[in-house]
């Protein structure tokens, strides 16, 4: 797929930035579980932030594909700068974009795109998982207001968010239908974030619960329509496989590049182990699995640019792309030998950071359920 | 208040290695980037911008038609317009024809108030197309500037020496060449550089300029190169046992006689 | 001289393209093109093995040039001092005037001076020409290219020298332009061709991976700047005598456009280990971390930095920051002292691109000794001084 001149330079901005002020703190950030501010700050105002967020909202204005470009950078040399990058751009602004109001979107997007809020999507239980139409957060009406009471759990930068979509349950019986989004402040009464998860990696984003105790929200803060939240989450959803699929790619790449790196220096039996078959045949592999996996994620972002139906393209994106990510970082873990296995060798926290990506945003044994259903339907 | 950015793409010389067995030079992948000094010099001239109201940043380069790229990422970095000097005529130009080339589109551009260059281009390493221009254009100069500041129509500039630097005061117009101490120099926005696409750069050949065609290039060049060569590789190390006093004398006998120490 | 590509030879190898430092040469239906940025450096023609390429000597005006003669060296000075680089043209200057069959003269400016012409003299310069004047001590670029420039238009020297200092780089170009001629920057090798006795300037460019002879063919002076520390140092002779010439160059205060207000000297600041010339870096045969201390007595005295192995860093001799390898900092000095340093591969992946590498281990099987251009089989307890006390001689 050719890239445009604009695009390539989007794509030398994000790796000039990764190189000079990510890649140098990757190790340290996954270490405290600290990411910078004056970092994001850089990154904000690069317009990592809103590359998808349109300019009359305070965002780049972009498209999919210079997205897509950007985030694979910088998960390169780091994968959690690359959820700090997609996630405005994706379950943050996405709901916004799709079914805001005027009024909701001049509120939440331009901070959102400028880095001055993080914005929260909080959709997943501790009993809704998959199976999101069992959400038992519930919001009821009084007077001008709606009372939320629940529980959401993993949700991205809880303990760090400003301001949360939560998708609650405004009418029982209805099933999906009666699934409503509002917009909540997280420094609400009755709001409150629980301790941060320990994770396996990923680390420097905390993620943490959302607990809601008898919180009022205003009815204009309401997202989209009364029992539409579903339909919400899930076209939010489809939208964000593509930054899913890029950040798992980015940090799949950049393995390899490690793998690499590490089989052209290591001599053993007297030559680089890149020269022995065995591990020139799995170079060959990953480099596939990588070049497939590139094609595919942009033709899912390009049918974005092009206001196509993405539904079934971003679920076999997230689910493909995400799968060869997590064998192309194990071989490359493989290669380093007893290296990789040390903490100073950044595929060892490749390694811990790739894994959630078969996981979450929609685990891939749902995209499957996605992919199967439209096939069954004669969707292509 | 106007500046004129003298700028050169160039291949990014870090990266580039010599084959070790056939002594040739690696030049493949080896990327094509703004010089790293003219990116300084463009910054300082982005933050005269960012402080003085109506100011117009100009970047201006002598290259062939691809530098066109790099003209953008001036661009997308803040720079207002763009300037690309382009034609057969000023092929296998040295420093004197650059100079008058480049000094002749400053004219045609009408000046400037500071002419920014880098101090050196990572190619040539020359430092001598920034002090040439501005002997054509009958301008002061002020080399190796790694600190500016401006005092109505005098800028104040600190001008790095060998051991420490000198505070330099010059009334404008002036040229500056920067080195990588005078700044860090800014990223390019995603919006910018889709703003910076949306721009036209102008591109002037022999004729735009009205020089003559024994003015400008291999022509007009008084220098000219004889032969290129990669540099011998490194033959085999020695390795010496012995007693201290000898040894050492034997290591600066060495050093001295390749001029290191 | 231009290089073109005779089409009938060429096959469309590609070879060329590659070889371009400048990227060139492209192709254009399977013929070599030569585009627009070359330099004529000539390395495609080496390269290709079809002698397809070659290069073309432009059709010019020879000038007559008999006027010029002399090798000038110019006699920066700073605060009354000689700049040492000074001191290496003159005796690479005496060479070429020698082979020329030549005078060679110095050129100084300044004020109240007198003394540094007398030692240009015992430096080897026949004759002196001095620019004395007010405006002309501190040194400015536009009083020194008044006058350096007046003084080349009236007594026509075929060559100028001068140091690759920051003023040298300054000035000269200035010069050039003024003046109508070209200059070759930073060289590190003068030579004259023995057939027609013009002067062959070579110098590196493209961050030092290529060298590339110049001459100037038609116009004089031929100058260049010549980079500090590489040529031999002229004798110096206390008997010698020769020409002082006192010349009257008249700069008004308007010629000079800029102005010192202050000069600032550095206190010896730490050196960036990423940016240091000279590393002296310590390993595990140090013993202690006191050992630093004596590796940067030597750095100090080179103006480097130390920096050190993984296992003195380990073991809390020395922070982190200072480690040099694989999983510290990459490194690419003048010179890398290695001491007590094994020289695991680790190791050596921060710092093999060094351009020299001196190695001093007790056990001459450290695989240290396989990367090291000179090695030292020794206690670096002993050597280490020793170096100290004779670079002070």
């Amino acid at each position: 797929m050719r890239l445009t001149p604009q695009q390539e330079m989007v794509r030398k901005l994000a790796r000039d930035f990764t190189e000079k002020e990510l890649a140098p703190i990757a190790a340290e950030i996954d270490e405290t579980g600290e990411f910078p501010r004056h970092v994001l700050d850089k990154m904000a105002k690069a317009g990592f932030f809103g590359v998808k967020i349109p300019r009359e909202y305070g965002g780049q204005g972009g498209d999919c594909v210079s997205y897509a470009i950007m985030v694979e950078e910088i998960c390169r040399a780091s994968g959690v700068a690359g959820i700090y990058a997609s996630s405005p751009n994706s379950l943050g602004g996405a709901p916004f974009m799709l079914v805001g109001t005027e009024e909701q979107k001049r509120k939440y997007l331009p901070p959102t795109a400028s880095g001055e809020i993080f914005m929260c999507f909080g959709l997943t239980e501790p009993d809704a998982g998959s199976d999101v139409s069992n959400l038992q957060t519930t919001a009821v009406e009084d007077g001008d207001y709606w009372v939320l009471n629940g529980r959401k759990t993993f949700i991205t930068g809880a303990p760090i968010g400003d301001v949360a979509v939560i998708f609650a349950k405004t009418d029982s019986g209805k099933g999906n239908r009666g699934i409503t989004a509002f917009i909540m402040e997280m420094d609400q009464e009755g709001v409150s974030v629980g301790k941060p998860e320990k994770k396996m990696g990923l680390k420097g984003c905390p993620t943490g619960d959302i607990i809601m105790e008898d919180v009022r929200v205003h009815k204009s803060n309401m997202l989209g329509e009364r029992g539409k939240g579903f339909a919400l989450s899930m076209m939010t959803l489809d939208l964000g496989r593509i930054g899913v699929a890029a950040q798992a790619l980015g940090i799949a790449q950049g393995a390899f590049d490690a793998a690499l790196a590490h089989a052209k220096d290591r001599k053993q039996f007297g030559k680089p182990i890149a020269k022995i078959q065995t591990i020139g045949f799995y170079l060959a592999e990953m480099h596939t699995k990588l070049t497939a996996a590139r094609l595919m994620l942009y033709e899912a972002a390009r049918m974005v640019d092009d206001h196509e139906d993405v539904s079934m393209q971003g679920a076999m994106t997230k689910y493909y792309v995400t799968e060869k990510a997590l064998e192309v970082v194990n071989t490359a873990l493989q290669i380093h030998g007893g290296y990789g296995y040390i903490q100073d060798y950044p595929i060892e926290r490749m390694y811990r950071d790739i894994r959630v990506f078969p996981i979450f945003e929609g685990t891939n044994e749902i995209q499957k359920v996605v992919i199967s259903g439209g096939i069954l339907r004669g969707a292509k | 208040m106007k500046i004129i950015v003298c700028v050169k793409q160039v291949p990014d010389t870090n990266e580039v290695r010599i084959d070790p067995v056939k002594g040739t030079l690696i030049r493949e992948g080896v990327p094509s980037i703004l010089n790293p000094d003219d990116a300084n010099a463009l910054e300082a001239a982005l933050q005269i911008k960012d402080e003085l109201e109506d100011t117009t940043v100009t970047v201006l380069t002598m290259g062939p038609p691809q530098a066109d790229v790099m003209l953008r990422e001036c661009m997308a970095m803040g720079a207002d317009k763009a300037v690309l000097l382009s034609d057969r005529a000023f092929a296998g130009a040295d420093t004197w024809a650059t100079s008058n080339t480049l000094a002749q589109a400053i004219r045609k551009l009408g000046g400037a108030d500071i002419v920014f260059a880098g101090r050196q281009a990572i190619d040539g390493d020359t430092a001598q197309v920034g002090p040439q221009i501005a002997t054509r254009l009958d301008m002061p100069q002020v080399t190796y500037v790694q600190d500016i500041k401006l005092e109505g129509d005098t800028a104040v500039v600190q001008r790095q020496l060998e051991d420490g630097y000198e505070v330099i005061e010059v009334r404008m117009p002036v040229l500056l060449t920067a080195v990588k101490e005078l700044n860090t120099p800014r990223y390019m926005s995603i919006s910018s550089i889709f703003d910076a696409y949306e721009k036209e750069i102008t591109i002037w050949g022999l004729k735009n300029l009205g020089l003559g065609e024994g003015e400008v290039g291999l022509k007009a060049s008084p220098t000219q190169v004889k032969r290129s060569f990669t540099p011998d590789p490194k033959g085999k190390g020695e390795v010496f046992t012995g007693q201290p006093k000898e040894l050492v004398s034997k290591l600066l006998s060495q050093l001295r006689e390749k001029h290191i120490v | 001289m231009s290089v073109h590509i005779i089409n009938e030879k060429c096959k469309g190898c590609t070879k060329c393209v590659k070889s371009c430092p400048f990227d060139a040469l492209k192709m254009e239906e399977k013929l070599a093109v030569i585009q627009d940025n070359c330099t004529s450096c000539g390395i495609c023609i080496e390269a290709c093995t079809f002698d397809a390429i070659y290069k073309e000597a432009e059709d010019r005006k020879t000038k007559d040039l008999s006027a010029y003669t002399g090798v000038w060296v110019f006699a920066e000075q700073r605060e009354g001092k000689l700049t040492p680089v000074v001191i290496e043209l003159m005796g690479e200057g005496k060479k070429l005037a020698d082979e020329v069959g030549t005078y060679l003269g110095a050129v100084l400016c300044g004020k109240g001076v007198d003394g540094l012409a007398q030692e240009l003299i015992r430096y080897g310069a026949d004759r002196v020409f001095y620019c004395e004047d007010d405006l002309l001590e501190p040194f400015t670029t536009d009083s020194y290219a008044i006058a350096i420039s007046r003084a080349i238009e009236e007594y026509k020297p075929e060559i100028v020298l001068y140091g690759a200092t920051h003023i040298g780089r300054d000035l000269a170009p200035r010069i050039a332009a003024k003046v109508n001629t070209g200059l070759t920057a930073d060289c590190t090798k003068l030579e004259i061709d023995p057939e027609d006795k013009k002067l062959m300037q070579t110098r590196p460019a493209f961050g030092g991976n290529l060298m590339a002879t110049i001459v100037c063919p038609d116009h004089r002076p031929q100058m260049s700047t010549v980079r500090p520390g590489v040529m031999a140092k002229a004798e110096y002779d206390p008997k010698r005598t020769g020409e002082v010439v006192r010349m009257s160059i008249s700069i008004a205060p308007e010629d000079l456009r800029t102005r010192v207000r202050d000069v600032v000297k550095s206190l010896g600041e730490t050196v960036s280990l990423t940016d240091a010339e000279f590393i002296v870096s310590g390993g595990k045969g140090i013993g202690g971390p006191e050992g630093f201390k004596l590796l940067r007595q030597l750095a100090d005295k080179l103006g480097g930095s130390i920096g050190s192995s993984r296992a003195c860093v380990d073991a809390g001799w020395i922070d982190h920051a200072y480690q040099v390898g694989q999983t510290g900092t990459t490194v690419k000095p003048k010179v890398y002292i290695a001491c007590g340093i094994s020289g695991a591969i680790q190791h050596l992946a921060g710092m093999q691109s060094s351009d020299t590498i001196i190695a001093i281990n007790k056990n001459e099987n450290a695989p240290i000794f396989g990367v090291a251009d000179i090695g030292l089989v020794g206690d670096l307890y002993q050597i280490v001084p020793e170096i100290i006390a004779q670079l002070d001689e």
